[in-house]
């Protein structure tokens, strides 16, 4: 080859390359960074539709929308007590049945159950997690309501009938049945992120204690339970935002009377569910207005509960990272 | 001799609570996927019966006359997450490669603490947005409307997978690219999402399996709608709502309708879920 | 860009008489390819490299030795600011890369890079792309897009790295299913398709067993005809064996840099000598 052939060759590579530019790496950038911008807009813009929808309602009704427990769509009087109560005891009878067996699960799963069998069941977990809550809901219409109100309901009616939240008719349809069916929707989530709380102990613990002689429950209870403890309760919170804010399933077996009753076994409502109810029927202004509310209400609730919850986890998260142990 | 005995019988009560527990946590893993089995077997019985190909191809009959199928809502179904798509993948996929890719570390934890305070905000408070954003300002419920709640759903979920599996891959790969002279943004998106992609389409299906079962949200935003949708700015049915629907009515034809539809719905969301496990546990991340 | 403005009648020059074999004569007048003179660098508050003035001649191989944390490998970097992806680093001082100043407020990393390019400790092809496509890559993403010249470019690259004969009928396939010696030749012929002036190459024979060191450093004497390298290595052995010149790094100062014979047989620094003569290290 030739001085010029080799010189020819050598610029047509270097020539051929474009030049770097600014702008495409510029623009990426800011392209990237407005998309993930959006969650702060996507949070802002729901505050806001919700206050502005809510507006006259907030003007009309003021505090008392919290402490009243009167819903009366034709004399335009709204209090959203009943939904408050119900939401609030449907969530707490859903944490009651589910946090025990979801930490129980998820020690099971990271501490005590042969590994084989680890996998499977996690992955049955993250299956339940999928079923959509229409189904559930459609499940507990047809099966469980029935089931419950014929054998567990008249059960508990006979041996804590004293008290007075086991007592009176039992329809099926209840508030018991609500919070049963929201704890098998939050069941998957507080176990699942229970089990990445226990997996970010660092086996350090476990092997000190082992080294002393401690059996395996010992252990657990010991070094990982007494460890984990802010973790849990931060996974424990975030399944109570969950639960708060569970709409279908809930609505399909609650049984839908905004009513403030100390009976377990009488129908309850929440908010969500009269969200979901009522929302296409609301004729009036003011009506909509009202559901408007309490949608901002459930949305300040739920931000509250997972703010604290996120709060908890992220901070442990600091301390050690599950990711940085697996 | 005494004392030898006795610290035997604490060495045997201790092992014996141990094994006590772990018998206890382990019912209490079987009470959690109980719920699970029970849902399946019922909808498959329940439900069996009633999926024929009338059910897939012809739309709802009126009540009393039986018959009839799910057509217009498996197609709504499908159409409602092509518009969700449209919003939510981008917009996630975008906002999970900035978080991973630029950000500060505290403006990255600002961001992705509001991505998950947002993925715990209900189902049915998006409705309510979307009804006052979309629905009020064009009198009408619409599929966009639809499409639009389901497609905000999946922002946060896309975005915080998008953004983890971005972080498995490895230094080396945008190391040896830069290293070529490419250009960062050509590095991010031709090395390192691709690299990610397994990743990132797994974390979309599984978004799209997640608000693809959502009934909430659509209840008063693509409202349902016995009949083929023509035009994406009126109603369209949807799988979920149809299921709502004849779930609360009070026919046994209607029934026995839900039951076939959520024997579709979930075996459309379970085998997404486990085509995308299966299909992440053979091939895994490269490392 | 950059090199399009500015005339480099040094490199084509380079280039002219990299067609026949350097003489001896000729190689000691050779020229500098890269000039660094007191780079310092900082982690943070960390100084990494302190105040090291190097002249790399080209078209020869120059090992950098020293022990582990020495800074070699923050140096090298510097070469080609590659140090720029890890944020709170800071370099003082300049580089010159054939007379220009690679720190110049007009001169884009990127380019520097395509003109500077780098082998990496462990093999890294990237998983997602085939063996021709890993090797294009670099000049596809660049904006090169004429099909016969990337596949011109493409088997000359394979070439240049000895990996041709072994895989020119398995282009198709996935980089990362060949060997690893395998590997880091595809990577080297990754770094020539975008026709770099210097090669800066860090630890690239680590991760390997000795038949594939082997083959890596025969064909480091191939390149060196054409290309200057640079080689950080903890392997005295293999700077001894592979390198003309030799620079000796010791806590983020240059202790001494000279010939390899020099270095090897008749160190001038005390240091030197106790790092050679395996006192520490």
């Amino acid at each position: 080859m030739t001085k010029a052939q080799l010189l020819l060759r050598e610029r047509s590579v270097r020539e051929r390359m474009t030049p770097p530019s600014r702008f495409g790496d510029e623009a990426f950038k800011w392209l990237t960074l407005t998309m993930a911008l959006a969650v702060v807009l996507l949070i802002v813009l729901i505050g806001w539709q919700l206050a502005r929808g809510s507006s006259l309602a907030i003007q009309k009704f003021g505090f008392s929308f919290l402490i009243t427990s009167t819903w009366d769509p034709v004399a335009e009087q709204f209090g959203a007590l009943p939904f408050i109560y119900g939401t609030a005891v449907s969530s707490l009878i859903a944490l009651l049945i589910a946090v025990p067996l979801s930490i129980a699960t998820a020690v099971y799963l990271t501490e005590l159950a042969p590994l084989w069998i680890r996998q499977p069941i996690i992955s049955l977990v993250e299956m339940l997690a999928a079923i959509p809550s229409v189904i559930l809901g459609l499940w507990g219409i047809f099966v469980m309501i029935p089931w419950l109100r014929d054998y567990p309901f008249p059960f508990l009616k006979r041996i804590l009938g004293w008290t007075p939240i086991f007592t009176g008719p039992i329809y099926g349809p209840s508030m018991l049945a609500g919070g049963i069916i929201i704890a098998v929707m939050i069941v998957p989530i507080i176990t699942s992120v229970s089990r990445e709380i226990l997996r970010s102990v660092p086996d350090l613990q476990r092997e000190a204690a082992y080294a002393l002689g401690a059996t395996r429950w010992e252990v657990t209870r010991i070094a990982v339970l007494s460890y984990a403890g802010k973790g849990l309760f931060g996974a424990v919170i975030l399944g109570l935002g969950r639960a708060l804010g569970e709409t279908m399933a809930v609505t399909m077996v609650i049984g839908n009377t905004p009513q403030i009753a100390a009976s377990l076994f009488k129908p309850g409502y929440t908010l969500a569910s009269v969200i979901a109810n009522e929302f296409t029927e609301a004729t009036t202004d003011m009506y909509l207005q009202a559901l408007f509310e309490i949608g901002l209400v459930l949305f300040g609730v739920t931000i509250l509960v997972n703010l604290i919850a996120q709060l908890l986890l992220k901070t442990i998260a600091r301390g050690a990272s599950p990711r940085a142990v697996q | 001799m005494t004392m030898r005995t006795r610290r035997k019988d604490r060495h045997s009560w201790r092992k014996l609570e141990s094994a006590l527990v772990s018998g206890l946590t382990f019912c209490s893993a079987i009470i959690v996927i109980a719920p699970l089995a029970l849902v399946f077997f019922h909808v498959v019985k329940s439900g069996i019966g009633a999926v024929n190909l009338d059910f897939f191809t012809k739309l709802p009959k009126p009540v009393g006359t039986p018959g009839g199928g799910m057509a217009n809502a498996i197609v709504g179904t499908l159409e409602l997450l092509a518009l969700a798509s449209v919003i939510g993948i981008p917009v996630g996929v975008l906002g999970g490669v900035y978080l991973a890719e630029y950000g500060t570390a505290r403006v990255n934890w600002v961001l992705r603490f509001i991505a998950d305070v947002l993925n715990g905000v209900p189902s049915i408070i998006w409705g309510v947005v979307v009804y006052g954003l979309v629905v009020l300002r064009f009198k009408s419920f619409s599929a966009y409307a639809g499409g639009l709640a389901l497609g905000l759903i999946m922002v946060p979920l896309i975005l915080r997978t998008t953004e983890e599996v971005i972080l498995l891959v490895p230094a080396s790969y945008r190391e040896a690219a830069l290293a070529l002279g490419i250009a960062r943004w050509k590095t991010i998106a031709h090395i390192v999402v691709k690299t990610a992609s397994r990743g990132i389409i797994t974390g979309i299906l599984l978004a799209l399996a997640r608000v693809g079962g959502e009934t909430a949200p659509l209840l008063f935003t693509a409202f349902g709608n016995r009949f083929w949708n023509h035009d994406l700015r009126e109603p369209i049915a949807a799988l979920p709502l149809q299921i709502f629907t004849y779930a609360i009515s009070p026919y046994d034809d209607w029934h026995r309708q839900a039951w076939a539809g959520a024997l579709i719905l979930v075996t459309g969301v379970f085998c997404v879920n486990v085509l995308v496990r299966i299909f992440t546990r053979v091939r895994a991340m490269p490392v | 860009m950059l090199t399009q403005v500015m005339p480099q009648p040094q490199v084509v020059e380079d280039r002219d008489r990299a067609a026949i074999p350097p003489s001896d004569a000729e190689a000691e007048s050779l020229p500098m390819a890269v000039q660094a003179k007191n780079v310092s660098m900082w982690y943070g508050a960390k100084r990494a490299v302190d105040n090291v003035t190097m002249d790399i001649p080209a078209k020869a191989v120059t090992a950098i030795i020293g022990p582990s944390g020495c800074g070699k490998s923050t140096f090298i970097r510097a070469l080609n600011r590659m140090h720029e992806l890890v944020p709170h680093t800071r370099v003082e001082g300049t580089v010159l890369l054939n007379g220009e100043n690679l720190y110049s407020s007009d001169v884009d990393p990127a380019i520097v890079r395509r003109r500077v390019g780098m082998v990496f400790q462990k093999s890294n092809p990237f998983p997602t792309m085939s063996i021709g496509e890993n090797v294009i890559v670099g000049l596809r993403l660049n904006g090169v897009r004429d099909r016969k010249f990337l596949n011109e470019h493409l088997e000359k690259s394979l070439r240049m790295a000895a990996l041709w004969d072994e895989v020119k009928d398995d282009l198709h396939k996935s980089g990362t299913s060949l060997s690893g010696g395998q590997q880091q030749r595809l990577c080297i012929a990754r770094a020539l398709a975008v026709e770099p002036e210097v090669i800066l190459m860090d630890e690239p024979c680590s991760a390997l067993d000795p038949i594939a060191t082997a083959k890596i450093e025969e064909l480091i004497q191939d390149l060196k005809k054409h290309y200057t390298i640079v080689i950080v290595t903890h392997n005295m052995q293999q700077a001894g064996r592979v390198s003309d010149f030799t620079a000796f790094l010791y806590m983020g100062r240059l202790i001494e840099f000279g010939a390899t014979t020099k270095i090897f047989t008749n160190p001038g620094q005390k240091q030197t000598e106790d790092y050679i003569t395996g006192r520490f290290g």
